[in-house]
């Protein structure tokens, strides 16, 4: 059993140092589950998923099966994947159209809405001391259809998803709003299944900005897989940013993302340049986008982590992450490909076949970032290794917060929002309450406070 | 689903035996470039044309498999859709040196197996096209103590060509079958 103390012990942020321990201790790991993935809102899919009334698709919730579906009225919920009898899966198939979930080992069956609907012999065995109304499905506390991705909490004392998200909300609506700046409108065209031998705390902190990593990822640049690839040009994705501001936004909640803020009448860059057809489609959505957005159209997402373990890639490749803890030292990572459902077949086909060769276990950008940290975590378990803390101190004390954006905000490549991560971490791990969950109780330092 | 019956209408003549063998050669031997890490000999197996395709397999209803069971070639996400292009980008990179999930190389060895012709076009004396069907197991060490098996189904349409060396096969079509749902290998490095 973990103390307070021995939490504050294993982060300290003041120093900017972590202990191995957490990324391989059982004990850790099993209060993560009780703690942290029973409170915190969780990805679950995508409405695409689920167009229809009766429609499903088995999801997760941390490291236990859930369903996502739609009920007869076309109510969206989200139920633990276990009967209420003996704790069978009553849902086997990913994805699909059913009137009902039948239990495969009694045959308990429940309704879309999760109700206990017939149970077999009822009149002979059951009735009169048992009641099927307290035998639905396990129903997740709250739920949200936020711009298309599907999120539930398990926690009812938890807050809304937009306090939830606070400052990571303009930047994760980067990844879910349409390239021409329209709400939402994105299709999700496939997901990727994938388990690999690390723990899931390493993906979650990398995408929530280490942009000191990028030499994992040279080889890659010096290859060029990009939409522009084919038009000579050598990199891993148009570089968008190029004369950004890079945004290193921590926010209190423990989500960090990397965005980047253009200059003001900064030139339209040509994107796409492998196809002309596409190109002038994304220049088209450039300038809508722009028209529709104002000035608020500088901002341009890069990657992010909503906490504890939702990822995304905003724009190229576009896609939501999420990384489940399946055991101490294993993630099972399943990814959500993100198009505009409006688009044109043409761009449609021409961004799920680079994000293939980009993202996943065959992707060439994200294989190299599944080999450091699969290594990564075999060093956490070692007696000797483990006396040694990871290092977090790059750019410690580095930022202000509510500059030009809200949320903590680092000029410079850093390791803050990693750091306000294991923040929210370890105020879950002390179970503490939703508004330090949130870290509303954690000051400001503005600009007159800089070193 | 493979049409069983292409295959058994091909009469089990001296010439098919003659084909079947060479076909099988020329499987073999592309193992062996493989296994040798031989990769950019291995490209040249390939037509310009090259469809390389791995769907995901997916658990379906009894009676759905064959329209859902594996995603489709054309649409949304698989785990492979490649072109030789984007095959030799992934050769390119191997040779980078500094592609870390394959540096330093993994140990991979391709036993297949089970080559069966599904058809041949115009017949199969004068096949200049042939469609086979193989079973593969690909074992891949890594590292000191890395190991994963990746074991499933190919179906390749071989093209007859002239080269300088005599008349050869170009793969100009693989679908390969991964007989795993959700994937249980960190990285899919090897080729299959
Ligand atoms: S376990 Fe589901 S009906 Fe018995
Ligand atoms: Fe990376």
């Amino acid at each position: 059993m973990t103390t307070a103390q021995s939490i504050d012990q294993m982060v300290d942020l003041q120093r900017g140092t972590i202990a191995r321990t957490i990324f391989s201790d059982e004990v850790i790991y099993r209060e993560e589950q009780e703690k942290l993935f029973t409170r915190a809102w969780l990805m679950v899919g995508h409405e695409s998923l689920i167009p229809k009334p009766g429609d499903y698709f088995l999801t997760r919730m941390g490291a236990e099966s859930a369903i996502l579906c739609r009920d007869k009225q076309g109510v969206i919920h989200v139920f633990l994947n276990s009967c209420r009898h003996k704790g069978m899966r009553v849902l086997r198939y990913e994805q699909g159209n059913t009137p009902a979930f039948t239990c495969p080992y009694h045959r308990w069956t429940f309704g879309t809405d999760g109700r206990l609907q017939t149970v077999p012999q009822f009149k002979e065995l059951y009735e009169g001391h048992m009641n099927p109304d307290e035998w639905s499905l396990v129903e997740v506390a709250k739920l949200v259809n936020y711009k298309g991705s599907i999120w539930a909490t398990w926690d009812k004392e938890a807050p809304g998803f937009i306090d939830y998200l606070g400052s990571a909300k303009a930047h994760l609506d980067e990844a879910l709003n349409h390239r021409d700046g329209r709400e939402g409108g994105s299709e999700c065209i496939g997901v990727h299944k994938w388990i690999f031998g690390a723990n899931w705390k390493f993906p979650s902190e990398n995408f929530a900005g280490d942009m000191y990593h990028a030499v994992s990822h040279q080889s890659v640049e010096m290859v060029g897989i990009g939409p522009s690839a084919q038009a000579g040009v050598k990199e891993r994705r148009d570089d968008e940013l190029l004369n950004a501001r890079l945004l290193h936004v921590s926010s209190t909640e423990g989500h960090g993302v990397i965005s980047g803020l253009l200059p003001e009448n900064s030139p339209h860059k040509p994107t796409f340049q492998g196809n002309p057809e596409i190109q002038a489609y994304a220049e088209k959505c450039y300038h809508e986008r722009k028209q529709r957005l104002g000035d608020k159209a500088r901002l341009v997402g890069l990657t992010g982590t909503i906490f504890p373990n939702t990822s995304y890639h905003a724009r190229q490749p576009r896609s939501l992450v999420v990384w489940h803890p399946h055991s101490p030292t294993q993630t099972e990572a399943w990814r959500f490909f993100l198009v505009d459902a409006d688009s044109p077949p043409a761009v449609k086909d021409m961004l799920r076949r680079y994000y293939m060769r980009y993202s996943g276990p065959a992707g060439m950008t994200e294989q190299d970032d599944m080999e450091n940290w699969y290594y990564a975590t075999e060093a956490t378990k070692g007696a000797i290794a483990s006396r040694y803390p990871f290092n977090y101190q790059l750019s410690l004390g580095v930022y202000r917060s509510d500059d030009v954006m809200p949320g903590n905000i680092s000029p410079q490549t850093t390791e803050e929002m990693a750091r306000g991560f294991y923040r929210a971490w370890s105020s879950y791990m002390k179970d503490e309450d939703w508004s330090h969950l949130l870290g509303h109780h954690l000051p400001k330092k503005m600009l007159n406070d800089n070193p | 689903m493979l049409d069983m019956n292409r295959h058994l209408q091909i009469r089990r003549t001296p010439g098919y035996f003659a084909l079947k063998q060479d076909v099988e050669d020329f499987l073999y031997r592309e193992t062996e470039l493989l296994d040798e890490r031989r990769f950019e000999e291995w490209l040249e197996l390939f037509a310009e044309d090259l469809v390389y395709f791995m769907p995901m397999r997916r658990n379906v209803r009894h009676g759905y498999h064959e329209d859902d069971e594996n995603t489709k070639e054309g649409q949304g996400i698989s785990w492979l859709e490649e072109d030789k292009w984007t095959l030799t980008k992934r050769v390119e990179q191997i040779r980078t040196g500094i592609h870390w999930a394959e540096e330093p190389l993994s140990r991979i060895c391709h036993i297949v197996t089970g080559v069966l012709l599904m058809d041949a076009k115009p017949d199969v004396v004068n096949a200049n096209e042939v469609v086979v069907r193989s079973r593969f197991l690909i074992y891949q060490n890594r590292g000191e103590t890395e190991n994963y098996t990746l074991i499933g189904k190919r179906t390749d349409t071989l093209r007859g060509v002239e080269t300088g060396h005599g008349p050869d096969w170009r793969i100009a079509r693989r679908e390969i079958i991964l007989d795993q749902n959700v994937l249980l290998a960190k990285n899919l490095t090897a080729f299959f």
